[in-house]
């Protein structure tokens, strides 16, 4: 009975969330949905055992294909969004040959410096990335109406609704590929590869399909922002972005689906409406680092143990 | 019987060292076929070689005459030889039943989009009847919702086995199989490989253990510091004198 009524109470709250915010709390949450898919798909990518440093400037490719193409090509915003998550996979396919030659560590190092070097070339080209300065005047979603509800862009609730239902039928999307056989595969090549070699796994083809997927959703993700936002720049994919997306992983833990999304989530939280109600927002790498550090050593599976612990024990009484 | 996996003049070298030096043995159609040696002689690196986790450095390993040395382990494997591994190795972390389903990837191969979309209830359905179908046969069924890891020692490797068998191969390549086994868990063992022996699988074992070895083979292969040394039933093997010399010491020089 409660199962049934889970998901409805939870879509009904998740649609009258922002009428209890202020504006810069609006503003707030549609940057919160947008990086709870970016954690989901890092948490996708690392199923097969990998981690990556590259994943935000991912998502930024997927920010500045899509700004482009609407920008150079005067493309309809939602297909562009689209173009720019399949630009960011084919991107991910081609950054697979050198990076998949490495693994643990190595491949860390080396996602970190393939991310530097489309940084730099943003930075470098003028034409078309715009160089330091970035993107300016992105094409705003256009505005719409569904009959029930007039979509005006210029609100941050708008975007909310409209940003959230595509994050929600990504989300939908991750689940399915993990609850399936394909799922269990990465699953497989995370723990054993050599065994699941010899049940027959191409474990290439395998790790570079996780690598395309999550870096497809990122660039969706990353296009989302840019057409809030309007403007993008290489600093907006900067290196201190990957550690809060690293810091939300670990803390909320990778075990299960919801734990990135519940330590994403819990952060901002804390962040936005903790640290700067009491004036402390500027030392947030600084609250990040200790959090962090604390996660790794009193919950070292992360905020995820705890529910666990909890829905175990309701189970048992 | 025809020649089902011919291994012709393999060689595997590391650097100075040559670990197997010109092997040449074929294994027959739905025998039991075993690769026994003294420590060192080179039998696990043959088995790399022929299963594609090494590649060899000279010499041939057909398949239906076909050759398939150097192809990557996948690529073996896809042609139906499928290897188990020394020690326990298995997907420790994931259930009983996971591990069996990870076993059925060849003959039910995940597709994503059929994923997405729930295309694949068939295939789902095909994969656990086949993983069940596994478990079954070696006995382990009753165990499927456990971790792999938590599970005793005979089990695992049972569940090991039972992995391959899921794939439904056509030779299994054993690596030692009864390592840190007690006796009672080696008869067990043994009677399971007659089972699958029985179910027309080709069944090629690298072991110690000479009790098992010798109430089980067809034909054995014995290798000595990486050359071939001897081959033919368990009598002649056990009686046949570079066999004996290789275990228990050089007699020629007190001779």
């Amino acid at each position: 009975m409660l199962k049934y009524l889970l998901w409805p109470i939870a879509l009904v709250a998740l649609l009258l969330l922002p009428h209890g915010l202020s504006f810069s709390q609006q503003e707030i949450l549609v940057f919160l949905t947008i990086n709870v898919l970016l954690v989901s798909t890092y948490r996708l990518l690392t199923l097969t055992g990998e981690w990556s440093l590259g994943h935000v400037v991912i998502m930024g490719v997927g920010a500045y294909a899509s700004a482009l193409y609407t920008k150079e090509f005067g493309l309809f915003v939602p297909v562009s969004m689209l173009l720019g998550g399949i630009t960011a996979a084919l991107i991910a396919i081609l950054l697979s040959f050198p990076l998949f030659r490495m693994k643990g560590f190595y491949f860390l190092i080396g996602s970190f410096a393939a991310g530097e070097i489309i940084r730099l070339l943003w930075k470098r080209f003028r034409e078309p990335f715009g160089g330091p300065k970035g993107i300016k005047g992105i094409d705003p979603m256009p505005d719409f109406s569904i009959g029930i509800y007039d979509f005006d862009f210029f609100e941050p609730i708008s975007y909310y609704y409209f940003a959230g239902t595509i994050v929600i039928l990504c989300l939908w999307v991750l689940w399915r590929i993990e609850k399936s056989p394909v799922g269990l595969t990465f699953h497989a090549v995370h723990w054993q590869d050599k065994l699941a070699e010899a049940s027959g796994v191409n474990l290439r083809a395998y790790r570079t399909l996780a690598f395309a997927i999550a870096s497809g959703f990122a660039g969706i993700g990353g296009a989302l922002m840019a057409h809030y936002v309007g403007t993008i720049n290489p600093n907006s994919f900067d290196v201190e972005v990957m550690v809060f997306v690293l810091t939300w992983a670990i803390v909320g833990g990778t075990g299960t689906f919801y734990g990135p999304i519940l330590g994403c989530v819990l952060l901002t939280v804390l962040n936005e409406i903790v640290l700067r109600e009491m004036g402390f927002e500027q030392l947030r790498p600084l609250i990040y680092g200790a959090i962090l550090i604390a996660s790794i050593l009193f919950l070292p599976n992360g905020l995820e143990s705890i529910v666990q612990r909890l829905t175990r024990k309701e189970a048992k009484s | 019987m025809t020649n089902l996996l011919e291994v012709k003049d393999l060689t595997m070298r590391f650097g100075g060292l040559t670990a197997v030096d010109h092997l040449s043995f074929t294994v027959k159609h739905g025998e039991i076929h075993g690769l026994i040696g003294p420590n060192g002689a080179g039998k696990t690196t043959t088995f790399n070689m022929i299963s594609g986790f090494y590649k060899p450095s000279g010499g041939q390993v057909l398949l239906r005459g076909e050759d398939i040395s150097g192809l990557k382990m996948h690529e073996v494997a896809r042609r139906g030889v499928v290897r188990t591994f020394q020690h326990s190795t298995l997907f420790a972390e994931l259930t009983v039943m996971e591990n069996a389903l990870v076993g059925t990837h060849m003959p039910f191969r995940p597709n994503i989009f059929a994923a997405i979309v729930g295309w694949d209830k068939e295939d789902r359905r095909g994969a656990q009847a086949r993983a069940m179908e596994a478990l079954e046969f070696f006995g382990i069924d009753h165990l499927k919702h456990e971790r792999a890891g938590d599970l005793s020692h005979g089990h695992q490797r049972a569940l090991g086995l039972a992995v391959a068998y899921a794939s439904h191969p056509d030779v299994m390549l054993l690596d030692e199989p009864f390592t840190g086994m007690n006796p009672e868990e080696t008869r067990r063992m043994m009677d399971l490989m007659e089972k699958l022996s029985h179910e027309g699988i080709t069944i090629l074992i690298v072991e110690h253990d000479m009790q098992a070895i010798m109430g089980l083979c067809d034909t054995i292969t014995c290798m000595s510091f990486g050359k071939f040394l001897a081959e033919g039933g368990p009598d002649e093997i056990r009686n046949h004198p570079d066999v004996i010399e290789a275990y228990l010491g050089g007699s020629r020089n007190v001779a």
